[in-house]
């Protein structure tokens, strides 16, 4: 399976999940495991583009696909991807543990509406809980992220 | 001090990294750690007739099982945090239940394998024999006590307490009019998106113990730990890293894995690793708000408070670790923002066999602000009167304050309110409510609260100017997403004429800062931002010192602006505090510019010894600040719902706060603070409720089925400030992190009264609830 | 909350998913793994055999068929949403998709997955009751279509057998009027109770062991809808009678 981009060989226990593999295995500890049940939407990653719980996939499914996880969306020392900064700049974090879910989440929405509607932003995020923020923040994080994408 | 960053709306400084994926979390953590799994109760009260783990132990890639009987500190009981002479009967759980299981997620064993996997495929094959006992499970259950939770403790009463301020009977029966009300509160949780989590690691050569623990403080337990294991606390070194969010239940301590984890690490000379589940942190991790009042009230015909008493019993769970602050809050908080002349308060904390018991955001004033809030709403009713009217009536005035309640707070201290201006908080949000939207089935609620915030006993905090001339701080407490790094940074920055940039804050590290006691009770800001700001300060006439020595140059003529110490006046005649630094320390080799002005040979070169006597080398400090009472935060929260009033789905139109947290380091950040804290309460008012059966199981220990809102149960809020500093301390702060949750349930339950013209008595609410009040029903008038 | 241990098969054709599903003991499909996979790690299921068909070519098609949109296996519920095929022929089911969970768990789990764990609070499988559609199912035996009205037989239980795998959905055109509505507590939850109407015919979900066809005048009547935490039997018969009203004022 491709992870941001490099090959990597799925493990050999079938029963890892997918956010088990990525966190432990490969070391990407950014996607972050809430509830593994499917519901929280910590562990959000892109597969082949589109926003998936890694948490709900065994990891030996993602073979022959292709993973994105928060630390493929900038790189070291270059400066943070559109959706990393507008919720910097709107406070779409406090604690930042759904935070790359979240993220996630919205760049799988902006890939397919890179200017989305008020409906479009809020079912895009209806699936990820956040405890910190209220969510205000968060939505207005979305709107902003289409403004600096389009830019 | 100037106040250039004080106030000012900087933004995050430590989201990059939380952005990029480059967290740290205690799960991240893992360096070879072995994974470890706890084998839990699934029996509310039972008694424990055997425990085989011996198929577990057989089982490849399973390192160790412990029970009790495994451990050197397994038949102590567990310690109480906070003892009081009013717990007379506390009660704590042992690290592993070998004889009787009070709670369904008591844990009984513990399992270390290469795997988690592995681990919990062990746990399954523990066997463990219960023989039922008999169950209690609601705070009327405990009180009834038809059955006992601890076979020595009579009547199920953990402690009980009864305050009297004025004399209520004889005003009671005075009053022209007189009211009983009945409030009940069911438990809810706070379900930060981070569990818990614990890493340890031995190192035998240095017998030294790290333990990296998602905890909110990580002072405490090294203080713990060093004591349980016998080593200094120098030995000890416990970090909270990344916190994914705290709210309340990581202030508790001990839970049993914070004991095995370092045990087993100490034990296997391996690093080893604990990751809570989410269906074990529904059971496993202590819960809240589960009490039950009577209220009696007397009030004058124009709706004016003349005596009010509220009875109440406090659901502690099946022990009282924590011991009694909840219970102790809410019967401080009851009067709220009010004058009543004649109140008396008096609980039962009770035993149950659920889960204990301790702080969750808001602790135990949710349930004093619905009580009081909701008791006015009845009396404005009853005289016909307006709801904001009636609080305008009897409000405390600002010209009241310091105003003395009568009753214990938790800091042992009698209550009183530092400062305040309730009617401005009330007509502000009055003004930004603006009129009834036009439909049917809308309603208006109202809350104002008041909240003791920024107990004591006190934090520190270290500040150091590097030879750089940036500046490194740190304290004890650790951030759960509170952005302490910025706002500590703004208050030091402010101190030391330097910008927030040049500041890095290092919070919960006992290795950076090892002394403290936690973040809690809303008191980050209060007691680490001031504690902050003395030792920046000290910091601060330091580089006067020195640079008036250079410069020649009395020290109070200095300032410190743009990094430099410079003379008022003529701001070309100054020294960087990097320089400064540098000849703080008189020491050779060193790196960094202006070096030459520190050794034995520099021109300046003074007589005496390099460190004559008292001075310490290092441009830094250590300071603390203990505040000599809690500060009394307060608000008003207004909203329009509307009720569907054949589904009973809510919808909130409108809601706005009005919020007083004295001066304001960071408006950005505490809008952010108020907007999840109100989120938190939505949840809590309409969709939250742990739903424990007659058996004491939890039903919906699960995100599917305990419903904490999405993005789209929660509406966009409107937040005004109003700032009354607080007297008690330097920087006029109070504290905020946790006044967005507590008028919610009142607000939104007047509003809902106000729309369906049912009478809200209870929290949380559903539309379940909604249905049956809204039904006609036999009996009820 | 960890899968407990089974053995995986990743079959390449669909022939041999059916061969492996008929020799297996124990064996359960995986497909968008959205129902099970919760399962696995609540270890509430614990199969022998998993038999992943995401590697099944040419299963993930929507078409139109009959008069009506035909699903295949491994047409994600998102594709559906988004379908043009879908939204022309049978405008209902995409309505109806838009309600099941979010769109992140849409974008992995399948309609027939849907179908086939026939979860009683579903919606898409009172849709297909409600429009009249089938399934069929391919086994080595061959396959068999099996009419909505005859597959629903209980909580998570079908009348396809454990050699079988419902290969694709077939939902006929919502001609004339339609609506779906539900009653959730949170936005993208499992429904306390709701109602599907295609023209004249109403289902319902959510109020009984598998979705039921109901006569419009009277919806509750036979019913008996059970209680939990969230809905009794009666507020769930209340519910039935308010978004009867509404589907039908829809």
């Amino acid at each position: 399976m491709k992870v941001n981009g490099s090959l990597h060989a799925p493990p050999l226990d079938p029963r890892r999940l997918l956010s088990d593999h990525l966190r432990h295995d490969l070391g990407l500890t950014g996607t972050h495991v809430g509830c593994e049940h499917g519901v929280c939407g910590c562990c959000t990653v892109l597969l082949d583009g589109e926003p998936v719980r890694s948490c709900l996939m065994l990891a030996v499914q993602a073979e022959g696909h292709e993973v994105s996880t928060v630390e493929g969306l900038a790189a070291a020392g270059a400066p943070l991807h559109p959706v990393q900064q507008a919720f910097h700049e709107c406070q779409g974090l406090q604690c930042g543990f759904c935070t790359p879910g979240f993220l996630m989440s919205v760049v799988g929405l902006l890939a397919q509406h890179p200017d989305p509607t008020p409906e479009q932003v809020e079912e895009a995020i209806a699936g990820n809980l956040c405890r910190c923020t209220g969510y205000a923040s968060i939505r207005r994080a979305v709107h902003r992220a289409a403004e600096l994408s389009g830019k | 001090m100037t106040t250039k960053w004080f106030g000012e709306r900087v933004q995050r400084v430590e989201d990059d990294r939380l952005l990029r994926g480059h967290g740290r979390f205690t799960d991240d953590i893992d360096d070879g750690a072995l994974e470890s799994c706890l084998v839990r109760s699934p029996y509310a009260h039972a008694r424990i007739t055997s425990i085989d783990v011996a198929a577990a132990r057989a089982l490849p890639g399973v390192v160790a099982v412990y029970v009790a009987a495994d451990l050197p500190f397994g038949n102590i009981d567990l310690p109480i945090l906070i003892p009081h002479p009013n717990l007379t009967h506390g009660r704590t759980q042992r690290c592993l239940a070998s004889e009787v299981v009070r709670y369904a997620g008591e844990a009984v064993a513990f399992v270390v394998a290469e795997s988690r996997n592995i681990a919990e495929d062990a746990a399954d094959v523990v066997r463990v024999d219960y023989e039922p006992l008999p169950v209690v499970i609601t705070p009327e259950a405990g009180a009834a006590a038809k059955h006992l939770v601890h076979d020595d403790v009579p009547g199920n009463v953990a402690a009980q307490m009864l305050q009297e301020v004025g004399d209520v009977d004889r005003a009671m029966a005075a009053a022209p009019h007189r009211k009983k009300l009945h409030f009940r509160f069911e438990r809810g949780a706070a379900c930060p998106m981070e569990g818990r989590a614990v890493w340890a690691r031995w190192s035998e050569s240095e017998r030294k113990l790290t333990v990296y623990d998602s905890t909110q403080s990580p002072t405490s337990i090294r203080g713990g730990l060093s004591v349980l294991f016998g080593l200094p606390e120098s030995n000890v070194e416990v970090i909270a890293p990344d916190v994914g969010g705290g709210f309340g239940p990581k202030i508790m301590l001990f839970y049993p894995d914070e004991l095995l984890v370092p045990f087993a690490a100490m034990q296997l000379g391996r690093p080893v690793k604990w990751t809570e589940d989410r269906q074990e942190h529904f059971t496993a991790v202590n819960q809240e708000r589960g009490q039950v009042h009577e209220v009696e009230v007397g009030f004058d015909e124009m709706g004016r408070l003349l005596a009010l008493s509220d009875d109440f019993i406090h659901d502690a769970g099946a022990y009282t670790p924590y011991g009694i602050i909840l219970p102790i809050i809410t019967a401080a908080q009851v009067p709220g923002p009010y004058r009543v002349p004649n109140y008396r308060v008096q609980f039962r904390a009770v035993y149950t066999n659920a889960t204990p018991t301790s702080p969750y955001r808001g602790a135990g004033r949710p349930h004093a602000c619905f009580a009081m809030e909701r008791t006015l709403d009845s009396i404005a009713k009853e005289v016909g009167i307006d709801r904001a009217e009636i609080r305008r009536r009897n409000f405390i005035q600002p010209d009241q304050f310091p105003y003395h309640l009568g009753v214990a707070w938790q800091d042992g201290n009698s209550v009183v309110y530092d400062s305040g201006n309730y009617p401005a908080l009330l007509e502000k949000a009055l003004a930004m409510l603006g009129p009834r939207p036009a439909g049917d089935h809308i309603g208006m609620g109202l809350g104002v609260y008041v909240e003791g915030t920024g107990v004591g006993p006190y934090e520190g905090a270290h500040v150091q100017v590097l030879v750089s001339g940036k500046v490194v701080a740190a304290t004890g407490i650790p951030s759960q997403g509170q952005a302490h790094a910025t706002v500590f940074a703004q208050v030091v920055a402010d101190e030391l004429g330097v910008e927030v940039a040049d500041v890095e804050v290092t919070g919960g590290d006992t290795r950076r800062f090892p002394w403290g006691v936690g973040t809690f009770a809303s008191r980050g800001a209060v007691t680490a931002g001031n504690a902050m700001a003395v030792s920046a300060r000290m910091v601060a006439d330091k580089a006067k010192l020195i640079a008036g020595e250079q410069l020649e140059v009395d020290p109070a003529d200095l300032e410190l602006v743009g990094g430099r110490v410079r003379v008022k006046g003529s701001p070309d005649r100054g020294i960087s505090l990097a320089a400064i630094a540098v000849l703080a320390n008189p020491v050779r080799y060193a790196f960094g510019g202006g070096t030459e002005a520190a050794t034995q040979f520099a021109s300046k070169r003074r007589p005496g010894p390099p460190l004559a006597d008292g001075e310490q080398p290092g441009l830094e400090a250590i300071g603390y600040y203990s505040p000599p009472g809690s500060t009394w935060a307060s608000g008003c929260h207004a909203a329009y719902v509307r009720v569907d009033p054949m589904t009973f789905r809510l919808e909130v139109l409108k809601y706005v706060v009005v919020h007083d947290c004295g001066r304001l380091i960071n408006p950005f950040v505490v809008e952010g603070q108020i907007e999840g804290g109100v989120a938190q309460g939505i949840g809590g008012a309409f969709y939250e409720r742990l739903a424990y059966d007659a058996e004491g199981q939890l039903r919906n220990a699960s995100f599917m089925e305990y419903l904490i809102p999405y993005s789209t149960e929660v509406p966009e809020i409107e937040i005004g400030h109003i700032e009354t500093p607080s007297p008690l301390n330097p920087l006029g702060v109070k504290g905020a992190g946790e006044a967005g949750v507590i008028p919610v349930g009142a607000v939104i339950g007047s509003a809902i009264e106000d729309a369906l013209g049912v009478p809200i008595t209870e929290m949380p609410l559903s539309p379940l609830k909604l249905f049956e009040l809204s039904r006609p029903q036999p009996g009820r008038v | 909350m960890k899968p407990p241990r089974f053995e995986y098969h990743a079959p390449s054709t669909v022939e041999e998913a059916c061969e492996l599903l008929g020799s297996l003991e124990d064996a359960k499909v995986l497909a968008g793994g959205q129902s099970l996979i919760p399962l696995l790690n609540f270890r509430l299921a614990q199969p022998a055999h998993l038999v992943d068909i995401n590697r099944l070519p040419g299963l993930d098609a929507i078409y139109e068929r009959d008069g009506g949109v035909a699903v295949q296996a491994l047409a994600r519920q998102a594709a559906v949403e988004d379908s043009e095929v879908a939204a022309h022929v049978c405008p209902l089911l995409t309505a109806a998709v838009r309600l099941v969970a979010h769109r992140v768990i849409r974008n992995r789990g399948t309609v027939c997955g849907s179908i086939a764990h026939a979860d009683p609070a579903s919606e898409l499988p009172a849709v297909l009751l409600a429009l009249g559609g089938h399934v069929i199912g391919r086994s080595a035996r061959g396959d068999r279509i099996i009419d909505a009205g005859d597959l629903f037989k209980g909580v998570f239980e079908t009348a396809l057998a454990a050699d079988e795998l419902l290969v694709e959905a077939w939902f006929p055109a919502s001609s004339g009027a339609f609506a779906i509505v539900e009653e959730s507590r949170r936005h993208g939850d499992f429904a306390l109770a709701g109602a599907v109407r295609a023209s004249g015919r109403l289902a319902l979900f959510g109020v009984a062991p598998t979705p039921v066809l109901a006569d419009p005048a009277n919806p509750g009547r036979g019913l008996q809808p059970s209680g939990d935490l969230e809905a009794t039997p009666e507020f769930r018969l209340h519910l039935v009678r308010v978004l009867t009203e509404r589907v039908f004022a829809a």
